[in-house]
């Protein structure tokens, strides 16, 4: 049903014996210049991380690979470590040499808990076939991974949210600078990176950065890998070039007739359809993969109203504009299904939306807004003076 | 609680410390094992793994209380979790959760009164082109239908005749 990813298959270990010919900057170096940006959706290039944790000081250095895929419409990760997990172990003991860690944590969430044995017997595999732990295949490159199992929170797909977590703390993001790569798991260097990123980042020293760089576009290059899912004929995991148009991915899965897609799920944007020309892409509509496809007959405050009710209950409670603002917005979208929404209301919800978005402390709280916002914004006929018939 | 059941408890708990580490970074991955195995955490659990890690209890209490998986109300051995989000939404998970509550006569958030069953909802859990989905513990269940639904509860009645027997016998030790 889902088209395996094609790039990803390669020489098992290519990527991993090309590294251990090369000494650590070469390796950074060359994800640098693949222009390989985070696939998580934050789109941090993933080579300044690295350069970063890379010329960090420390005893101890930690990779994590962030497996906490939580977004709304998101499930690619989970098709990757279900597919592709030698891949992925691979991306983070190359990653391991590149920074100079020794320790890899795969961070995964809870709700995947039936992924940890095939995963546990993956690394023990790796393990006899001597690619983990000490002197991996004949070098002096020591490095091993354990499996950490998140306990069911969003919010924790935020990297210092993830590192609390792991040092056993409410899963609340920590305030930035100092950043990971600087004081992470336990005060050490520590890179968080997305499970696609590390996956792609060993097809890199597989291939080299140009052939990487020969997809996509010049600030977003590369493939990425798509969750699509909603009224579409085919949903399922795609690989596209990044750059591609919102139009030409929905004659692929089957989902032409869209009024509007959601992109970068529920913290994402809402296009619509007279928007469809516009590409999916860091420099245009950013992603962390999640596709999520509404047909003619969707409502579009039904849609809104999942939406806040899920940042509702996952936001972390810490800080007060995403705390309090979302169950305003929430009670906002409820008037508006209910019809006693003033036009004067919805501006004062889209400038609370607004200041959510500056003032908050992460990404969960600056992103919630947004699909109301962009709702508002296209939809606005839709959504006015509904009656109880209309609905 | 008996007192004895207490004390195995804590020893459980500490033989759970001892194999994964009596540091803070322990917290969680006991928690979770603590929680497979009781269907809860109560006050006692977070009072000897606090002792245990060298943190105060109320620390313990604010992690527990935390997260979705962890949580001092007390759970049935199946803890059935629906997906509510998005793209399970689209695919019809009103009708399956009709149906849930229809076969257990509970609500979602509560537990049947003989503690085999919990309903809870989840956030999205990754199964959005397979919808709509829902967890039995650890195990995923994808395209659910109404009708479905009685195949799955049946089935859970079943290895939970399994599981009473080893927990009896495990108590008259």
């Amino acid at each position: 049903m889902s088209p395996i990813p094609t790039y990803f298959a390669q020489v098992p270990e290519a990527g991993l014996k090309a590294a251990l010919q090369q000494d650590r900057p070469e390796i950074i170096t060359q994800i640098s210049a693949s222009g390989l940006k985070g696939r998580g959706g934050a789109g941090f290039p993933t080579g300044v991380k690295w350069n970063f944790a890379g010329a960090a000081k420390a005893e101890r250095k930690f990779v994590i690979c962030n497996a906490d895929e939580g977004e709304p419409g998101t499930f690619k990760d989970r098709v990757i470590l279900m597919e592709h997990a030698d891949l992925v172990f691979e991306g983070m003991t190359i990653a391991g040499k590149a920074i100079g860690a020794k320790e890899g944590i795969l961070f995964l969430r809870g709700e995947y808990a039936y992924l940890r044995g095939a995963l546990e017997d993956t690394l023990a595999r790796r393990r006899d076939h001597n690619l983990l732990g000490k002197n991996i295949l004949g070098s002096s490159l020591e490095f091993d991974i354990r499996i950490f199992m998140g306990a069911g929170a969003y919010i924790c797909g935020e990297e210092t949210a993830l590192i609390e977590a792991l040092e056993g703390f409410r899963g609340e993001p920590r305030n930035r600078p100092p950043f990971p790569v600087d004081t992470g798991y336990l005060g050490y260097p520590s890179i968080v990176n997305n499970v696609e990123t590390l996956a792609w980042a060993a097809c890199i020293l597989a291939n080299g950065p140009q052939w990487f760089r020969s997809h996509g576009t010049e600030k977003s290059t590369g493939r990425k890998i798509f969750s699509i899912s909603g009224d579409c004929a085919k949903p399922g995991v795609y690989e596209f070039p990044l750059g591609i148009t919102v139009a030409q991915l929905l004659k692929e899965v089957g989902g032409e007739n869209a009024k509007a897609v959601q992109v970068g799920g529920a913290s994402g944007q809402c296009v619509p359809a007279k928007d469809f020309g516009r590409t999916i892409a860091f420099e245009d509509i950013p992603t962390g993969g999640s596709v999520i496809v509404f047909g003619p007959d969707r409502d579009m405050l039904d849609v809104l109203h999942n939406f806040l009710e899920f940042f509702v209950d996952e936001s972390c409670g810490q800080c007060t504009p995403c705390r309090l603002g979302n169950p305003k917005l929430l009670e906002g979208v409820e008037m508006l299904m209910k019809g006693s929404c003033s036009m004067a209301y919805l501006k004062e919800l889209c400038s609370l939306g607004q200041s959510m978005q500056v003032a908050s402390k992460c990404g969960l709280g600056q992103t919630s807004p947004s699909a109301l916002l962009s709702v508002v914004e296209h939809f606005r006929e839709e959504i006015m003076g509904r009656t109880l018939s209309t609905h | 609680m008996l007192m004895t059941e207490r004390e195995r408890m804590a020893a459980e708990i500490k033989s759970l410390a001892d194999k994964l580490g009596h540091s803070r970074t322990s917290l969680i991955p006991i928690l979770l094992e603590v929680k497979r195995k009781y269907h809860r955490i109560d006050s006692y659990a977070m009072q000897v793994t606090g002792d245990l890690l060298g943190i105060h209890p109320v620390e313990v209490h604010s992690v527990v209380s935390f997260y979705a998986f962890l949580g001092d109300h007390p759970q049935g051995r199946f803890v059935i979790r629906l997906c509510r989000t998005i793209s399970c939404a689209m695919q019809g998970k009103d009708r399956v959760q009709r149906q849930l509550e229809n076969d257990l006569g509970i609500g979602f958030g509560q537990t049947t009164p003989d503690g085999s069953f919990t309903l809870e909802w989840a956030n999205c859990m990754g199964m959005c082109d397979q919808g709509p989905a829902l967890l039995v513990n650890d195990r995923i269940f994808t395209r659910v239908t109404p009708e479905k639904v009685h195949e799955i509860l049946e089935e859970c009645r079943s290895v939970f005749g399994v599981h009473a027997a080893e927990s009896k016998e495990v108590h008259l030790v």
